[in-house]
């Protein structure tokens, strides 16, 4: 594990180093995933500009929602982001390589890439963060750090997971990208918001299948000691490290099994 | 080394657009053979025929539908990370490097991926570095490298880890003829100096001329032929041919045990089995000869036969 740890920042460091070799292009990658992402945010503020409350959430408890759960998107993007690029993989054969080399397959696709230019769509997160938080007047105490502290990763896991089983589709497919994207990118665009607004069978379905309600919903039900619009058990609020565990489980036994159904390419 | 008995391969193919069809296809069927240690093997076949499935099937990277397939004493697919210590894969048509990474970082990836203790990984890069004289290129990114210096960085790279036994996907593919002998040289090399088994598979009969003793040829799936490659010759190319040189043009020879072949003026292409000697006798009492030679069967031709049968 240690080892393993230590092997991915080998992988990630030297393909940082590459990347800075050309400052002015990374610069300029950087800023554009920034200001893409900003637009994305412009889009929520029409929505807020035109209306006080969404459903039991004031705007900017729903922009806190929104800070995290672009935050914790940005940087599962930044660490398993090349994902997009894994159904070319697959189709061109090149996945081959992975499976002669001693190291599991999974950590090997998740060391293969590294676009630290991602750094910049986790910035708008952030300043909007910075905004709510100093506009909230949130009680901080030793609770609620330690709860956004365990709650970002938990969320990277989770969306990470998902990232991973719908990849392995691509093991059939050969390109099921675009149903990946929908689970992916698409979840994050549920998660920002809360999710008693939705429909009861898109509640069930995000807090029991792909489970995005414990990306921000829960733990966010906690930070801002708001009662569950749903009347849902109040231990949900502490269960998104769990869930993030048994995430990477189902992630890693459905990778195992679609490995075997690796056909490879002709060559 | 390697054990493989009746192995097979079939993929499952749907076809049409509303009502799917599936098509069964067989990759490989039911292919049997044992490789010693120490040997270094050609892999022959048209494409399609199923040889990069059966590499694929030995490295562990596909799981066999049926068979048996024993590699370093392991079951590759069940087993392929111990198995992966101990094999060495190239494959011509696919990049393992670092595209856009300095070689000699691929190298160092390499070895923390491998786990090669840090002196071995030295003494090996160093005779890899003079062997394959690759430091006129070890520090420029893997996608600014011509074909034959990636193709020298790939060799490298599959050899690091020092395995016992390496698998060589059409390694000489598009490289030209210098390249392509210093690819040839190493891999004798590598052979008898370090005993490691190799396995080669290509469309180029040059490399199997040269390298290979003994030679696998599938075809559409099945083994057709499993022996030395003078055999080979013997069993499907018995017929040599006599070329001479007339002092001037004549009619096609007639000589018992030969029939002309083709005629160029002067020049007779003759085509005989059996010994050279006593043919050349004959034809030096019937016409007037300036000059002769003998050529081989070319392996090229050898092999067009065995496909046709």
């Amino acid at each position: 594990m240690v080892d393993s740890v230590v092997l991915w920042r080998r992988l990630v460091g030297a393909q940082i180093r590459s990347q800075l070799q050309y400052r002015t292009s990374f610069v300029l990658d950087a800023c554009s995933a920034f200001l893409i992402s900003f637009i994305d945010f412009l889009a929520v503020l029409v929505i807020f500009h035109n209306t006080q409350r969404l459903g039991a959430w004031s705007i900017r408890e729903v922009a806190f929602l929104y800070a995290m759960s672009s935050i914790s998107f940005a940087l599962t993007d930044l660490l398993v982001g090349h994902f997009d690029q894994f159904p070319q993989k697959i189709r061109d054969g090149n996945f081959d390589i992975l499976l002669v080399r001693p190291r599991g397959t999974l950590f090997q696709v998740i060391g293969s890439d590294f676009q630290l230019r991602r750094l910049g769509k986790a910035l708008q997160g952030v300043f909007v963060l910075v905004y709510v938080i100093g506009s909230l007047a949130i009680p901080w105490d030793a609770g609620r750090i330690a709860m956004v502290v365990v709650m970002i990763p938990a969320a990277i896991v989770i969306f990470a997971s998902v990232w991973t089983i719908g990849s392995c589709l691509s093991f059939w497919t050969t390109d099921g990208g675009e149903f990946t994207n929908a689970f992916t990118y698409g979840g994050n665009f549920l998660a920002q918001y809360p999710i008693d607004i939705f429909s009861s069978w898109l509640r069930r379905f995000l807090a029991y299948i792909v489970p995005l309600a414990f990306v921000c919903y829960f733990p966010a039900l906690y930070i801002l000691d708001k009662p569950d619009p749903l009347g849902l058990p109040r231990a949900l609020e502490f269960s998104s490290p769990l869930v993030a565990v048994a995430g990477v489980c189902v992630a890693g036994l459905v990778w195992r099994f679609a490995v075997r159904h690796y056909r490879s390419a002709g060559g | 080394m390697i054990e493989v008995e009746h192995l097979s391969k079939q993929f499952v193919v749907r076809r049409g657009r509303f009502r799917r069809e599936r098509h069964v296809v067989e990759a490989v069927r039911d292919i049997t053979f044992r490789v010693r240690g120490g040997e270094l093997l050609g892999y022959l076949g048209p494409n399609g025929a199923g040889k990069s499935t059966t590499i694929k099937m030995l490295t562990g990277i596909l799981v066999p539908s049926s068979g048996r397939v024993s590699v370093a004493g392991l079951d590759p697919s069940k087993r392929r990370i111990e198995l992966a210590k101990r094999i060495g894969a190239m494959f011509g048509q696919r990049v393992q490097l670092w595209w856009d990474l300095p070689l000699i970082d691929s190298f160092e990836l390499l070895r923390h991926i491998y786990k090669v203790p840090a002196d071995r990984y030295r003494t090996s890069l160093a005779r890899f570095r003079e062997v394959l004289d690759l430091d006129p290129f070890l520090h420029t990114p893997v996608r600014q490298l011509s074909l034959g210096q990636r193709i020298r960085g790939e060799l490298t790279a599959s050899m690091l880890h020092e395995p016992e036994l390496l698998f060589l996907d059409e390694p000489t593919i598009g490289l030209d003829v210098v390249a392509k002998q210093r690819v040839r040289d190493f891999l004798v090399e590598i052979n008898r100096e370090r005993g490691v088994t190799v396995l080669l598979t290509t469309h180029d009969l040059g490399d199997i001329e040269r390298l290979c003793k003994r030679l696998l040829v599938i075809d559409q799936g099945s083994l057709i032929w499993d022996g030395r490659i003078d055999e080979l010759r013997e069993r499907y190319g018995g017929e040599r041919t006599l070329i001479v040189d007339l002092e001037e043009p004549a009619p096609p020879l007639q000589i018992d045990g030969a029939r002309v072949e083709r005629v160029d003026g002067p020049r007779q292409w003759l085509r005989f089995r059996g010994p050279a000697a006593e043919l050349t006798a004959r034809v030096a009492s019937a016409a007037r000869l300036v000059d002769l030679q003998i050529t081989e069967p070319d392996i090229e031709e050898i092999v067009r036969r065995i496909y046709q049968a």
